[in-house]
């Protein structure tokens, strides 16, 4: 009788602390989580004097064609090393940007700095079955997981489409970690007039971007936590 | 806009294109009669198709006599030559292609595709439509706005630059300014 009685008392102990351990863990995940969302968007306060090592995520088509005139103005010395990521369907951005970045050694001269160009899963293709996108946008979570450990860059630049999101999503889990601070930086495309696009809206009401910029005003009127930075194009 | 033509009076090239995008209505569109007989009415004799992925071969013809050549291909690589060349665009709703026409100060029409689920592209040519930077049509309507487009009324789009977001980015991550 004893014997039941103590175990008893001692599953009790135990279910207690475990629940407390866990009570423990999610206030202190939740105080992290709302630390770093109340930091991001807020400016850096102090004078940067060394270079951040930027990731470039392209979308395709007229996506890259607006983030290749952003890298166009960008201060090369300061956004350094660069890496450029691409979905894997995408052959033409990162040949685009290929042929961006040895232009700039062709003017600058300046050898020696890794730029590195790589290929991502996709989520989801155009078209594709949504029971198929679930085992596939797992792949290609676990893939971006491998490429931000691997490069765990201080910037991010990016202009949808989706390409982008498992990206930053990772990004604000390294901040909430403590792992990487990342700054992301969301420009939508000039093709969006009057509503953001999903990757937008996602990282808007999230408050994952630091800033996110819009192109036209009608846009920044809807959303008034966007920038409004003209048209790009 | 169309001082370019000037040395070579009597060719007015139009050129359509989808880009990589599949656009059988536009193709279909500008195979039509009265499409073809409405641009000879405007004075254009040469039609170059860029189809794209699309299904839909449209019919050659040598032209003269009072009808349009008419020449297609699916893609090329030197579709700015086309660009450059063409006294009139008609293109799909890609904010590539709408902005290289732009950027080379040639009259404008986009059409807009449809067919497409989540048609935020139209959002663009609507807007750079009412900022009379071109025209902008559906593949039904495009006969009509060609019959009633006014080119000389168009505005020409001066290109903008990220300037100012890579300023704000700078900014933010605490760089001096320049």
């Amino acid at each position: 009788m004893d014997e039941g009685k103590g175990c008893f008392s001692s599953c009790m102990a135990s279910n207690l602390t475990a629940t407390v351990v866990l009570i423990i863990t999610v206030t202190v995940i939740l105080i992290r989580v709302s630390y770093v969302i109340y930091w991001t968007g807020k400016p850096v306060r102090r004078t940067c004097r060394k270079s951040l090592s930027t990731l470039v995520v392209l979308g395709s088509g007229g996506h890259t064609a607006e983030m290749l005139n952003l890298l166009m103005v960008l201060q090369k010395d300061r956004f350094t090393p660069r890496f450029y990521i691409a979905a894997a369907t995408d052959n033409m951005s990162l040949q685009k940007s290929r042929v961006f970045e040895s232009s700039l050694d062709d003017t600058t001269g300046k050898h020696g700095v890794a730029m590195q160009f790589v290929q991502i899963y996709r989520s989801r293709e155009v078209g594709q079955s949504y029971i198929t996108s679930v085992w596939t946008t797992l792949i290609a979570m676990a893939h971006a997981l491998w490429l931000m450990i691997k490069t765990r860059p201080q910037v991010l630049l990016c202009n949808g489409p989706g390409t982008c999101i498992p990206l930053c999503i990772i990004a604000f889990v390294f901040k909430v970690v403590g792992i990487r601070w990342s700054y992301i930086f969301y420009v939508e495309s000039i093709a969006r007039v009057r509503r953001l696009s999903l990757s937008g809206l996602i990282l808007y009401k999230l408050c994952i971007a630091d800033e996110l910029f819009v192109q036209w005003p009608q846009l920044q009127k809807k959303y008034p936590r966007a920038r409004y930075v003209g048209c790009l194009m | 806009m169309d001082n370019a033509e000037d040395g070579e009076k009597f060719k007015k090239t139009v050129f359509v294109t989808v880009g990589t995008t599949c656009f059988d209505a536009l193709v279909r569109a500008v195979d039509t009669k009265e499409v073809q007989e409405e641009l000879l009415r405007r004075g254009y004799t040469h039609l170059f198709i860029q189809m794209g992925r699309g299904t839909h071969t449209p019919t050659k013809s040598v032209g003269g006599d009072g009808t349009l050549s008419v020449e297609y291909f699916t893609f090329s690589s030197s579709i700015a030559d086309y660009l450059r060349s063409a006294s009139l665009v008609i293109s799909h709703a890609g904010s590539g292609s709408i902005f290289e026409t732009l950027r080379l100060g040639k009259p404008l029409i986009v059409v807009v595709n449809e067919d497409l689920m989540d048609n935020h592209q139209s959002e663009l040519a609507e807007e750079l439509a009412d900022r009379k930077h071109l025209y902008c049509a559906g593949p039904q309507t495009l006969r009509q706005t060609i019959a009633s487009m006014d080119l000389d009324s168009l505005l020409p789009y001066h290109p903008g630059d990220a300037t100012p977001v890579v300023k704000h980015i700078n900014r933010f991550l605490g760089f001096p300014d320049d």
